[in-house]
Order: C-alpha cells, then structure tokens, then sequence
C-alpha cells in the first residue's frame, strides 16, 4: 500500500531516468513515455478505488514519523487529481508523439512535480515539488525556441519564480513560527488556536503564493502573457494541470486550517468573482485562439476558488467536480485549437475559416468541450456550474452566483467566436493559406479519396484526434453520469470538512 | 544577530526587486538571484539563529545549544534549487537576446504580443511527421506526392501558377468534379 502512495512520484521520475537512456533514439523514447503515462494513469485508478472507501492512505518517507520526516498522504481528492494527471498526461504525450526525447523527459519530470504536489502533506515537500514542475515547465516552455517562445519563456519564469519565492519565504516563517511544516500538524495547532498570530502573516504569503500559481485576479498576469507560445500540445499539458495545482493547494491549505468560513473565505470570495470577470472579459478582447482559451483558463480558475470561498460541503463538492472536469475539457480545447490552427495554417482567428466545411468532425470534437466549458446542459460543465451556483445560492450570495452565470454567458459568446471565425466562416483567401501542401495533416493520404474522405482524412493519425475523442467522450461520459462522479466529488468534500482521518493518518495519535 | 541577518536579507530583497524592476533584462535575471538568495537567508534566520553545536543527539539527549539543522536542510534544498534555476535562467536569457539582438525588456519581453506566425510547421500543431512508431506521418513534403496527379488532373494549371486567381478552380472542383477532392483535403 505504501508503495503505491509512493508510485504517484516515482512511476514519472523512473520514466524520467530511463529516458534519458534512450533520448537519442526518438522510437524508444515515445514508447517509454507513452508506457509511463498509462503507469501514471493506472496508478491514479488504482488509488481512486483505494481511496473511494475512505481510508487515507499515508506513506512516511524513510521510516521517519511524521513530524520529523516528510509524510505523503492520499485522500479522495489526491487520488482524483493524480488520476485525472495521468489522463492527461497520457494524451500529451500521444499529440507530442514526434517531438523527439526532450520533450517525452520534460513532460515526465513535469507531471512528477504535479503528482507530488498532490501527495504531499508537508509545506516545504510541497514547495520542491513546485519548483519540479517549474523548472520542467520552463524547459518545456522554451522548447523549440524562436523569438515569442523564448520571450514568453522569460516572462513566464521570471514571474513564476517570484510566486516560488514567496511560497519558499512563507514556508520558512511557517516553521519559524510554529515549529513544524506538516499539514496535519498545522491544522490542528490553528484549528485548537494555538498558533501564534505572526503564523497568520506566514499562510498569508503562502495563500498569496499559490494564488499566483492559480493565476488568481491580481496576479494572474503571467498566463496570458505566456501560454500561447509553447508547442500546443505543451499549451495543452500547462492549461490543463498547472493551475490546478495551485487551485490544489489553496483548497488543502484552507480547508485544512479553517474549517468555518471567516475572513480568509470572504477576501477568497471576492477575488474569485473578479478572477472570473475580468478573465472572460480580457478573452473577449483576444483575437488568437490560444489567447482567448488562455484568459478562460483565467475566469474558470476564478469558478473553483468561487466554490472554495463559498465553503459549505456542496460548494466544496462543487469546486472539486469542477477541477476534475476543468483539466479534461481544458486540455481538449488546446489540442483541438492546436490541430485546427495547423489546419488552418494560423492562429490569427481572421485568418482562419471553413473548418466547419473541412473537418467537421474536429468541429465535433471542439464544439463538445467548449459548450461544456460554457457549461451546456447534457455535458460536465453544466453540472459542475449548477452546484456551485446552486452553493452560492443557498448562502445567499446572490451576487456571486450572477457573476458566475454572467461569466458563463461570456464564455459561450467567446466560443462561439472561436466557432464562427474558425469553423463557419469561408477560409480566407481561399485556399492560398492552407492550399501549400506541408500544412495538411490529411496529404499523404490524399488523393486517393474522391469525395467523403476528404473530410475525415484532415484529422490526421490516431494518436493526433484520439487523445482528442477520448477526452470529448470522458466530457460527454461525466456530464451523462454525473451521478458517480458527484458522490465522489461529494465525499472528497466530506472528507475535507472533517479531516479526522487525514490527521489520525498523517500524525497518528494526534488528538481531534 | 538575528537583526542584522534581517537587515541583510531586507537590504538584499530590496537590491533584488530593484534589479527586477531593471529595463535590461540581465540585471532581470540577477534580481532573480538576489532576491532568492534573500529569502534563503530570511528561512534560515526565521528558523532561529545562535545554535553553534552540531545537533548530534547523544543517549536521547539534545545537547545544549545546538543548532537547528531543519531550516539549515530546507535552505540547502532551496539553494540548489535556485542555483539549477539560475543557470537555466542564464541560458534562457542569452538564446533569447540573441534571437532579439537585444536585452532590453522593452523588445524581448513584448515580443510575445506580437501576433501569432502563420504556418510556421513546428508552431502550430502536432508534429508525427519522422515518428518512427507512426513512420507514416500524415505531415510532411512526401504528402503532396501522391496528391500530384489529382491537381494535375483537376486543378493543375492554376495550381502550379501558384497565383491566387485559381479561386474558380478549387470551388468548382470541390462540389463538382468526382476526381477532384477539395482545396484542402488534397493538397
């Protein structure tokens, strides 16, 4: 069992290791990376189905108990979210198939960063795992290099670097304060409020750095100004996982240290309205389909904190079903915009058209997550945005939940935007922009079709539109069984308001 | 003592956040070092100073002013973490001031507002083309080859003109012409 707490960590870091054995050999470094993907995802199933019972899973690292060693602990939600990593993990790598060693080693050391983040139960554990998603993002950022890329890649590490060493400064005032980095430990001193005052100033500056991570309203100007650049399947990989993780962790960190709403949740519930305006309203103002997608990764974020701040067991449930159906459709519109864009020979929304004509199925594939996204009815978002309105709601918070259903009405104007130029407009020009042959995924096998599989051939090979089916499928799947998923959303919340287990696992003897 | 490490981790952050906010991006780049270095110094300070022992706990016993080794273990891990992080920050910054022939912030960092490159192969989309899992990539010069005699046959003469006026052609050919697949499908 505890092996298997362990594997969320070690299955990427063991793929990293070996792949830098076959770097060179560009076959046998897809295959390794695509082999350690679906590691990653059947530990992450394997941990759901532990972790639905219940039981928290603990694992302390060398023996060392758990103050003094560094403890890793999986719950509901920590096996959710390690299992939804895999999966997108997983379909990188497939859209990335070709691009060579570098990018399979990147992509791994990234989602151990991401995995371990997830597993962890102690600060400054959580702050490397941090900086080991870091440094892999940077280096997957830059990744191909060029003017933009190289200068996003500036602006994207320079920023993030100052959230990692607010994060680092708070944990280490944490522990000048308190005397111990674990989690369950701090919960307990501030739940029994034992905790000095000054180690209100300490979490402060650790919400503050994982509110930067998440990209929450006054910092969140690094990821608009950043995630366009990458190789779309990168853009894909940090749309889906990266914020998340800093969603993540303001959810752990304020649930664990207060279980009642107060000041915190109120000054949270502020920033989450105005995170989710002001992202849908900057999409609004974008003309490329990564940027626009870029600024709703942006307003979503602000949906997830929203649930946070409400605080009650189904605003809670709420925001975790939304995490787990934000990584999956988020991720789909990145891969979707990538290959419609390569279609389309740009990215310019002006310069792009007659998809809907063309490829209709990969109209198909992008019209299920965006009006999931949007949050239509059969599909996941609807549901995922129901719970939450229907939280706010119930506390009276009439306003947020306007702003909510205001921000969901933006995002179905944003994609209809990304729709209409990119999928019904005529193509402009013509056929001059994407008539040069390179820019055809569906050529080599051209020619031979008469009629029909022009349209389907556009899609290119399996592992280009199936990562992007099976995801749309999962979207489709969630929102048609929402039941399932909802009771497990429901119990990861319930596990979190009363984290009884967490704390007789993670410090075992440690009173209520 | 523990004021005088608080002075010099403020004045050091305060060097950092002013080389930040620097227009060259090399003074950028040290800030980032300086800043780091700041908060290190902040960890260890934050986790008590004046222990000079080595705390090597002797018959179950700490000995009498021993230092903390945790904010010194924390630290360690941070520097190293930092030193791995400027050393690719350095890399990074001097690709990107070749690429822009320059280090001010002004070109380099607003450079990603500029509007996205047309097909350009490697930006946009995904790449299968010298996959050898999936040799038969659907992207790639060798695509347009067995497209050859299909243009030929319908669109070729404005096609190989390689001039916008073939507008007529391709739409005539999509709806029309059963040999002729479209515009885009083909080629």
């Amino acid at each position: 069992m505890n092996t298997l707490v362990v594997a969320p960590v070690l299955v990427p870091l063991a793929t990293l290791v070996l792949g830098v054995w076959v770097r060179a050999r560009p076959g046998w470094s897809a295959a390794l990376s695509v082999l350690g993907a679906v590691a990653l995802t059947a530990v992450g199933v394997r941990l759901v189905a532990l972790a639905a019972g219940g039981t928290v899973l603990v694992a302390q690292m060398g023996g060392w108990p758990a103050p003094f060693g560094i403890t890793l602990a999986v719950d509901r939600l920590s096996a959710a979210m390690v299992a939804v990593t895999g999966i997108i993990g997983l379909a990188t790598v497939l859209q990335g198939l070709g691009r060579g060693g570098d990018f399979h080693l990147l992509v791994h050391g990234l989602l151990a960063g991401v995995s371990g983040a997830f597993v962890t139960a102690d600060v400054f554990n959580l702050y490397v795992w941090f900086e080991v998603l870091l440094m892999a993002s940077f280096a997957l950022m830059a990744l191909g290099g060029g003017r933009r890329r190289l200068a996003g890649a500036l602006n994207y590490m320079v920023l993030n670097l100052l959230a990692a060493f607010v994060f680092l400064l708070a944990a280490g005032l944490l522990y000048g304060t308190t005397g111990t980095l674990n989690l369950a430990e701090l919960a307990l001193l501030f739940r029994q409020g034992q905790a000095p005052g000054s180690a209100t100033v300490a979490v402060a500056l650790l919400l503050f750095g994982f509110a930067a991570k998440a990209a929450l309203f006054p910092v969140f100007g690094w990821l608009p100004a950043s995630y366009h650049v990458p190789w779309p399947a990168v853009s894909a990989l940090f749309a889906g996982l990266l914020t998340k993780v800093g969603v993540y962790a303001l959810i752990r960190v304020v649930t664990l240290l207060w279980p009642e709403p107060g000041p915190v949740h109120h000054v949270l519930l502020w920033i989450a309205c105005a995170t989710m305006l002001v992202g849908v309203l900057g999409a609004a103002a974008q003309n490329e389909v990564r940027r626009v997608l870029s600024f709703h990764i942006v307003s979503q974020v602000g949906y997830m904190v929203l649930g946070l701040a409400v605080g009650t067991p189904l605003a809670i449930a709420g925001a975790v079903f939304y995490v787990i159906h934000h990584i999956l459709v988020k991720a789909n519109l990145f891969f979707v915009g990538g290959l419609a864009a390569r279609l389309a020979g740009s990215e310019r929304l002006p310069a792009m058209g007659g998809l809907y004509e063309r490829a209709p199925a990969l109209a198909l594939l992008f019209a299920v997550p965006a009006l999931s996204l949007a949050g239509m009815p059969p599909l996941s978002g609807f549901w995922a945005k129901l719970f939450l309105v229907k939280a706010t709601l119930d506390q009276g918070l009439w306003w947020a939940a306007a702003a909510a259903l205001l921000t969901g009405l933006f995002t179905l104007l944003s994609m209809a935007k990304i729709w209409n130029e990119a999928f019904l407009k005529p193509q402009p020009g013509e056929g001059v922009e994407f008539g040069s042959p390179p820019s055809l995924p569906g050529g080599s096998a051209a020619g031979t079709g008469a009629s029909a599989p022009a349209e389907s051939r556009p899609l290119g090979a399996l592992p280009v539109w199936g990562p992007m089916a099976a995801l749309a499928l999962l979207t489709l799947l969630i929102g048609l069984g929402a039941g399932p998923v909802l009771d497990y959303a429901a119990a990861a919340a319930q596990q979190l308001a009363e984290p009884w287990a967490y704390f007789q696992a993670v410090v075992p003897g440690a009173g209520r | 003592m523990e004021i005088l490490a608080a002075l010099t981790a403020g004045g050091l952050a305060g060097i950092g956040l002013w080389l930040l906010l620097d227009r060259n991006l090399v003074r950028v780049v040290l800030g980032v070092a300086v800043t780091g270095n700041a908060i290190n110094l902040a960890v260890v300070a934050a986790g008590r100073l004046g222990g000079t022992r080595p705390a090597f706990v002797e018959g179950g016993l700490a000995p009498v002013g021993a230092a903390n080794p945790l904010p010194q273990a924390l630290v360690l891990t941070a520097i190293v973490i930092g030193f791995g992080v400027f050393a690719y920050a350095l890399a990074l910054l001097r690709a990107a001031q070749r690429s822009h022939g320059s280090a001010a912030t002004d070109v380099v960092a607003v450079s990603v507002e500029e509007p996205a490159p047309d097909g350009e192969e490697d930006d946009i989309g995904p790449a299968h083309a010298d996959s050898p899992l999936f040799g038969r990539g659907p992207i790639g010069p060798s695509g347009s080859t067995p497209a050859d005699p299909a243009v030929a046959s319908g669109t070729g003469a404005s096609d190989s003109d390689r001039v916008p006026p073939e507008r007529p052609a391709p739409g005539d050919g999509g709806r029309g012409g059963a040999a002729t697949p479209r515009p885009g499908g083909v080629v």
